[in-house]
């Protein structure tokens, strides 16, 4: 029997081998890795100690350190929130347990340990002051940002909104409703109450700890319309005249028929419809013509050049990471011909759709969009500066200008489906979009910028679960945030 | 070969080497002495008195037991006690560190206890020296044994008994009292196989028919109809990992099996078909149930920060890795570091708090002198008179060296996490009991196996009058 018992203690060395490998590659090849990692909670428990820096709206503080530590002992510092749940989904928490949001993805600035504030900081300790951390400004505009969250509580719907600087790619806004006050969840004097409430938002299924606005997918209904008739003009040549067939109902070799959202449920009283007059009154049938026409391929390149698809590990980053929106290849023509209309395997994220907005306002230049505008060190000299990249020429400059034209027409009257988006006093660039979700309560959507003629704001607006139209629930907020800009 | 020729037994020399013993014991006790000194000069800035109380009774117990060696099993392996007292002091001083900082513990009063229930184990070390006079009684209550560590592994499940502790329902209470009865059910079930194998290890051996490739024989498969035991381990490890979720006992037990089926029969094709059974049981059930799936992709996609934040998800398993990774290849030294932030510091993680706080090295000194143990039982085996006796002896060492594998490879992700105890260090009695009860039977037919033969009275030929 001493054979096998041989055998069994070489395989019991091997068992033996393989972890200590393991552990040499641990221990010895990643520790710094791990150290660094941002799931590492050891990291923030670390720095309630230092003073870390501000984050900056406009020119007011909305997260700042208050040193909260008795006379004579060391210091402590808790960190303060200022409006509400207004900043939340942007500014993020940073907690004793975990951090989000600009407070996770700038912190090795906001708390000093950046390899560019190394000079400064050594330059602190010789001359004996207290080292801080860089000052973050971020790009969002209070005025902006308040009236959109200000538009979803009176609303009292859930929903997100975006707005974009078309021709740096700013974000102006980025609002998710409903959103929390993370003094709730910050304190370090009592933390298991910090960490109750936290734990109670995880559970809830309104989901405030979701920033809708970068990281939750809706279908774009109608809006993608906007991408369809790009699409059209680009790939097929054609301009806001060109008519296609456009049936009260359009039926398919397979799969449900699909009838038009439109009053009366025509287009144009069954006969072709302009690609201009479509978009003006949100035409199903025509707009899924159009895209059978073209070709799923075309479409999808066309989202793409918009932003759609990333590439794997090319997904944006603002600096925080945006689930990518999806517009993918389809070939049947019941799935084409909804994807036309933002339907079906069509899925995108707020911010996607005012990328979309700004796109066009832009003379089709796609600008990446981005949240911090500048750090300052805590002298006030500049650590990073950020300068406007573009993302991608979506569309030519003259199919922009077309899809303007069309645009403004959603929001004049008698028969644009937007009329809520407009301004007295300028012509505003809108797009209704009611997305069905397999609920009875269709998402509802409103994208557009303004003025028309020199853009100066993009918005994207959804409204989850909305029930109604576009027009009569999104509309109007995303107006409220143009008019913070514009008026 | 298809019958087991006997083999002589591998001679060791019958001597003592107790001085060898005496000196690495008091190694041993000087490490730890020096751990709790070195944790409380690195927390508090001075000498702890508990160097001098809990050390110097871990100190005095390990004497004890050294003496008690040189009456009760004088020719016992040398090497045996001086590293299981090192992994039990180790154990203790970590355990003290963390204490001293108040870590989470499980109902648990840290050091003190944890030295308390040394000395059990250590009793009931002895206890088996002295009064299993020869192991091969056992071989008498075959099904008995069996049928005592099923009990003991459903005990749990009772309820009204069981005790669930971190969701896993693994203790029974009696009283003020917790008691992890799979700790038990492990010895239980390494004795029953030692003897139902040895029962069964002939018939088991008959080969049913060869599996060849071409003219090149792959493997002899074993006859359809001798498949039953296999099959009942089988049933029974995929049952622990389905319906007890006890992914760690249920890998252990089976391992354990196949160790010592393939020990019995020397048939690899039994160890091919039990992982064949095995992964395919393990699969469908990845299928079927859900907690097995999020096993996995705990196990696989740690990092993840869904499956990080998710209700039992990696968060702990991270930590653990995060630990390590603060000490690096040499540590933060004894309380130098934060490994009372790992979760379950002192039990279940109690690798990865000494990962943190001795560093690489230290770890790997630990799994050497582990290693260390497993290999002198095997030597231990190898030397042991009897089929009997070589299965349960290497049966024990298999236990402890796929324990250990178990338990870190859980932490360092070779394999999913499961929860086990790390024999000898991990804070808890039962655990603790059970290893030393495991050294005891290990001792003994050590001491058996090298003590030297018999002298004859009288040179008559054919009769011959012996003293045992």
């Amino acid at each position: 029997m001493n054979t096998p018992i041989r055998r069994l203690s070489v395989f019991t060395m091997a068992l033996f081998g393989v972890l200590m490998l393991n552990l040499t590659w641990i221990q010895g090849f990643q520790a710094q890795s791990l150290i660094e990692d941002p799931l590492n909670s050891r990291l923030y428990s670390e720095r309630l100690s230092e003073a870390r820096g501000p984050i900056i709206v406009g020119d007011e503080n909305v997260a700042y350190s208050e040193n909260i530590a008795e006379e004579d002992s060391s210091p402590e510092y808790q960190r303060v929130y200022e409006g509400g749940g207004v900043y939340t989904p942007v500014v993020g928490s940073f907690r004793s347990y975990g951090a989000s949001g600009i407070e996770a993805t700038e912190n090795s600035l906001l708390d000093g340990s950046d390899d560019r504030l190394a000079v400064r900081n050594f330059r602190d300790i010789i001359t004996g002051r207290e080292p801080e951390g860089a000052r973050v400004q971020l790009t969002l505009d209070p005025a902006v940002q308040e009236a959109g969250y200000q538009g979803f509580v009176d609303l009292g719907m859930n929903g997100a909104a975006v707005a974009i600087q078309p021709d740096t790619g700013a974000i102006l806004g980025a609002v998710s409703y409903p959103s929390y006050d993370a003094n709730d969840v910050v304190s370090i004097t009592d933390q298991q109450a910090a960490i109750d409430n936290y734990t109670a938002m995880e559970a809830d299924e309104d989901k405030p700890l979701l920033n809708r606005a970068l990281n939750e997918r809706y279908a774009p209904g109608s809006t993608f319309k906007v991408v369809t008739a790009a699409a059209a003009i680009e790939k097929l040549g054609k301009t806001g005249e060109s008519t296609i067939d456009a049936p009260d109902v359009r039926e398919f070799p397979s799969g449900p028929v699909l009838p038009n959202a439109t009053s009366g449920g025509t287009c144009n009283g069954g006969e072709p419809d302009s690609l201009a007059h479509s978009i003006q009154i949100s035409c199903n049938t025509s707009m899924a013509n159009w895209a059978i026409e073209m070709g799923g391929e075309a479409l999808s390149d066309q989202a793409t050049a918009f932003g759609f698809n990333p590439e794997e590990g090319e997904e944006l980053r603002v600096p925080m990471s945006v689930t990518p929106s999806y517009a993918p290849v389809e070939t049947d023509e019941s799935i084409l011909g909804r994807a036309g209309i933002g339907q079906s395997n069509v899925e995108a994220t707020p911010l996607q759709m005012a990328m979309v907005a700004s796109g066009i306002a832009n003379d089709g230049e796609v600008m990446h969009p981005y949240l911090v505008d500048s750090v300052l060190d805590s002298d006030m000299s500049v650590v990073t500066q950020a300068s406007p990249e573009t993302y991608s020429q979506a569309v030519e400059p003259s199919t922009a200008d077309m899809l303007t034209d069309m645009m403004v027409l959603v929001t004049t009257p008698p028969e644009g489906s937007g009329l809520n988006g407009a301004i007295p006093g300028m012509d505003v660039a809108g797009k209704t979009g009611t997305a069905e979700n397999g609920t009875d309560r269709t998402h509802n959507w409103f994208i557009g910028f303004a003025p028309a003629d020199d853009p100066q704001i993009a918005v994207a607006v959804v409204i989850e679960f909305g029930g109604g139209s576009g027009g009569s629930l999104a509309a109007p907020i995303a107006r409220q945030m143009m008019e913070a800009v514009v008026l | 070969m298809t019958t087991t020729t006997p083999e002589a037994p591998t001679a060791l020399p019958p001597i003592k080497r107790r001085n060898a013993e005496l000196a690495l014991v008091a190694v041993a006790v000087a490490i730890t002495m020096a751990g709790i000194a070195i944790a409380g000069l690195n927390l508090n800035g001075r000498v702890p008195a508990a160097m001098w109380t809990v050390g110097m009774t871990f100190g005095a117990l390990s004497l004890a037991a050294h003496v008690a060696m040189r009456f009760f099993a004088p020719y016992a392996d040398p090497l045996i006690l001086p590293c299981t007292l090192f992994l039990n002091g180790i154990g203790v001083a970590m355990i003290w560190r963390l204490d001293a900082i108040g870590a989470e513990d499980i109902e648990r009063a840290g050091a003190g206890m944890q030295v308390v229930w040394s000395a059990v184990g250590l009793v009931l070390c002895f206890l088996i020296i002295i009064f299993l006079k020869d192991p091969r009684v056992l071989q008498r209550y075959t099904y008995i044994t069996g049928l005592v560590a099923i009990v003991l592994l459903m005990l749990p499940a009772i309820p009204g008994l069981g005790r669930e502790v971190y969701g896993a329902r693994l203790w029974i209470g009696i009283g003020p009292f917790t008691l992890q009865p799979s700790e038990f059910a492990k010895i239980a079930l390494v004795i029953f196989l030692a003897s139902y194998l040895m029962n069964k290890r002939q018939v088991l051996s008959i080969v049913g028919k060869p599996i060849k490739i071409g003219r090149f024989k792959l493997m002899d498969l074993p006859r359809a109809r001798d498949l039953a035991p296999i099959l009942v381990g089988w049933i029974a490890a995929i049952g622990m990992l389905v319906l007890l979720r006890d992914l760690g006992t249920s890998l252990l037990l089976f391992g354990t099996f196949l160790a010592m089926l393939y020990v019995a029969t020397q048939r690899s094709s039994w160890v091919v078909i039990g992982l064949g059974l095995f992964l395919a049981g393990a699969t469908v059930a990845y299928f079927l149930f859900w907690h097995v799936r999020a096993r996995v992709n705990i196990w696989q996609n740690a990092f993840d920060q869904e499956v990080y934040y998710e209700v039992g998800g990696s968060q702990q398993l991270v930590q653990g890795l995060i630990g390590m990774g603060y000490g690096g290849v040499f540590g933060t030294g004894l309380g130098g570091g934060q490994a009372h932030n790992i979760f379950a510091a002192d039990s279940d993680f109690i690798l990865s708090s000494l990962g943190e706080e001795l560093g690489l090295t230290g770890l790997l000194t630990v799994l050497m002198v582990l290693f260390l143990l497993v290999e002198r039982g095997m030597r231990v085996a190898l030397a042991a008179t009897g089929p009997f006796n070589k299965l349960l002896t290497s049966g024990i060492a298999f236990v402890l060296a796929y324990q250990v594998f178990i338990v870190l490879g859980g932490l360092t992700r070779v394999i999913p996490l499961t929860g086990s105890t790390t024999p000898f260090m991990a804070a808890g009695g039962s655990a603790l009991m059970a290893s030393w009860i495991m050294m005891g039977v290990l001792l003994r037919i050590s001491d058996n196996a090298r003590r030297p033969a018999p002298q004859a009275i009288q040179d008559e030929g054919a009769t011959q009058v012996i003293r045992r």
